[in-house]
């Protein structure tokens, strides 16, 4: 995984609320075996028409609007556990997703790929919404170390949560999976301490 | 102070703090299917390493699998690498699957619990988000993205802060012609699709401890729809004589012995919840949704509520539906009924169905779709001659899979066109792009397919 540690960048901003993860990306592109490519077809129906046009009325489609963060509605990243939700994102280019509140699967996966998920207040979003719409070239610092999310344009900072062991991974660039392997031996430990059978399903 | 059912399951399974809030979890059933994990077999083979208990992970096809033909090979070339993708990884890293055209082949939240795999007390997780359906037997199930996927094979473990808990009870009795699934549609129109946010769920009440397995596993499957990661119910006689001889239950004494320890678990009466709901059965009437989020449900009797000032996301949902707040949902005409995914494809959903169309035809406008949950499923239902009735009303019956409930293969709802589906989610284009979707339990599906319109069901047996 890639280290996060400060963004500075311009912003995209998708002020709808609810935004799903079939929205992020449709079921039927999910029949890929890696990890790649899922860019192409991220919010694949809002962004295109069904015959590949693109729609110009959304935001991605906007030459205005571009930048490694998107500032989006309360509740992103709902519904599927799907984790090419945060892998389309990641490689359209995103490093960072502004909302007012993540859904739990959405969040744990972006931590999981480097795509620092930032909950802010209501307030702090509409502020980020009208300053972009003032000037779509207002940038956003995120500073994962200091956890605080700033626009320079509009003066406006907000400080932000996140839990210390996925902040250590993401400064770090670090996998649970590293962390998880390197601690087998107590796995094991408490599998011989628990009695209870674990029957094979077979 | 007492402990909930949740704590109890929770700190039995827990391996180690992290720091932070984070704990390492251990994870006694892993179900895989074939879309969430090739990614995480790639990422194992990439480290070298091996599936550290492959005996406690199962796998099975589902989501992207034909649901007519299974016997012949795939025709589409992507669904067909990913299904024999997910071939090679079992054989490769030595895990069961219940592949296309075995006899315990089906949708996985279907399976897990007709085999007796998924049993009280367990934390069992899957690269799927309805996975919360094993919770209805008093089990900490939750869905996880293909990175925890990967964690959970190479380590049975995986990496979890401690979410908040909430209880739901639901007391009294349903009126005739509600359903498991119009009490969890109701009960999500209350909290709303992020109500659930951050918490695992208990259900309870009277209302609850009256229900069958089946449809307990409706009530959980659909918490993720609220934004629970979870939700679950405290196992009981109903839970035990469910599991009593299945294939991989515990045999004999060794039953005995586990009825013992499972009745053990239960919120005592002390424990205190974050949060807590209450809710009267009598209230429920028969659900359906009117929006683009299971949140946006009414009862059948009622208008689809004013758009809150301002709400521009609402106002987008009712367009995308073609719906205008204050209309009535009933007499809404509709040209498909999807009956079937890992919310209602079981038995009991069937014979429900079997029940309302028996000896009636669908209307002639609309295209009906029964999909059921598992080749066991698929096989009882012959066995009973539901398919008969099925067939005799103008339905398909098809094989078993995820199918039209999020449209990865064939099973498509074109653009614009109403379907009534007893499946989970109504987000846009979940059955196809530009599909209108419209969430209700079998039995509103089943007299919607009889007169091609939105009815209550209540008025429809009444009058049948």
């Amino acid at each position: 995984m890639e280290k996060f540690t400060t963004l500075h960048s311009t912003a995209v901003p998708l002020p709808i609320e609810e935004v799903d993860t079939d929205q992020i990306i449709p079921a039927r592109f999910l029949k890929a075996t890696t990890r790649e490519g899922f860019g192409d077809n991220l919010f694949r129906d809002w962004r295109y028409e069904n015959d590949g046009r693109p729609k110009a009325d959304f935001v991605l489609n906007n030459p205005l609007y571009s930048g490694k963060i998107l500032v989006a509605g309360r509740n992103f990243g709902c519904g599927s556990s799907r984790e090419h939700a945060a892998w389309a994102l990641y490689d359209y280019g995103f490093r960072a997703v502004v909302s007012s509140f993540f859904a739990d699967i959405f969040r744990a996966n972006a931590l999981n790929n480097g795509l620092l998920p930032v909950q802010v207040s209501q307030e702090l979003l509409h502020g980020i919404f009208t300053a972009i719409e003032a000037d779509p070239q207002a940038a956003l610092t995120i500073d994962l170390e200091a956890q605080r999310i700033h626009i320079a344009a509009s003066g406006l900072s907000e400080g932000f949560e996140i839990d210390t062991y996925k902040k250590h991974c993401l400064l770090n660039g670090l996998d649970d999976i590293d962390f998880l392997l390197s601690i087998q031996d107590q796995i094991e430990a408490y599998e011989q301490s628990r009695r209870q059978q674990l029957t094979a399903a077979q | 102070m007492g402990k909930t059912l949740f704590d109890k399951i929770w700190a039995r399974h827990l391996v180690t703090e992290v720091g932070g809030d984070t704990q390492v979890l251990y994870i006694d059933r892993h179900f895989i299917h074939e879309v969430t994990s090739p990614q995480a077999f790639a990422g194992l083979r990439q480290r070298g390493i091996p599936v550290f208990r492959p005996a406690q992970t199962i796998a099975t096809a589902d989501h992207n699998v034909p649901t007519r033909n299974q016997h012949l090979p795939i025709q589409e070339e992507l669904s067909r690498f990913q299904v024999d993708t997910l071939t090679e990884n079992c054989a490769d890293f030595g895990i069961n699957l219940y592949g296309l055209g075995h006899k315990h082949q089906g949708i996985v939240h279907v399976i897990g619990p007709e085999l007796g795999i998924t049993q009280p007390g367990m934390t069992i997780v899957c690269g799927d988000s309805h996975t919360s359906t094993h919770g209805a037997f008093g089990c900490i199930a939750f869905g996880i993205g293909t990175s925890q996927v990967e964690q959970t094979l190479a380590t049975q473990c995986v990496l979890q802060r401690k979410p908040k808990q909430m209880r739901i009870n639901v007391d009294g009795e349903l009126q005739p012609g509600v359903t498991a699934k119009d009490v969890i549609l109701h009960i999500i129109s209350r909290l709303t699709a992020s109500g659930g946010t951050g918490y695992f769920v208990e259900y309870a009440g009277s209302a609850i401890r009256g229900l069958s397995m089946e449809a307990r596993m409706t009530i959980c499957n659909m918490s993720i729809e609220m934004g629970a990661r979870g939700g679950l119910i405290a196992p009981d006689e109903t839970t035990f004589d469910y599991i009593r001889g299945r294939k991989f239950a515990p045999q004999g004494e060794a039953f005995a012995e586990a009825v013992e320890q499972w009745s053990a678990l239960y919120t005592d009466e002390k424990a205190v919840f974050d949060q807590e709901y209450h809710f009267r059965a009598e209230e429920i009437e028969p659900m359906v949704t009117f929006g683009t989020n299971p949140g946006m449900g009414i009862g059948i009797g009622q208008r689809i509520p004013e758009t809150p000032a301002g709400n521009a996301t609402y106002q987008k949902a009712l367009d995308y539906m073609g719906l205008q707040a204050g209309q009535s949902m009933a007499g809404q005409k509709v040209h498909h009924v999807f009956i079937g995914s890992c919310t209602n494809s079981r038995m009991e959903d069937l014979r429900m169905v079997a029940e309302l169309v028996k000896g009636k035809q669908k209307a002639p406008h609309v295209k009906v779709m029964i999909v059921p949950g598992s080749k066991q499923v698929e096989a009882q239902a012959k066995a009973e001659g539901l398919d008969q009735i099925f067939e005799a009303a103008g339905f398909e019956f098809r094989e078993p899979g995820c199918s039209a409930c999020l449209g990865m293969n064939e099973d498509k709802v074109p653009a614009g066109e109403y379907c009534v589906s007893t499946s989970n989610r109504n987000f846009e284009g979940r059955q196809g792009p530009g599909a209108r979707t419209i969430l209700a339990s079998p039995a509103m599906a089943a007299v919607t397919a009889l007169e091609g319109r939105l009815v209550d069901v209540r008025e429809f047996l009444n009058q049948n």
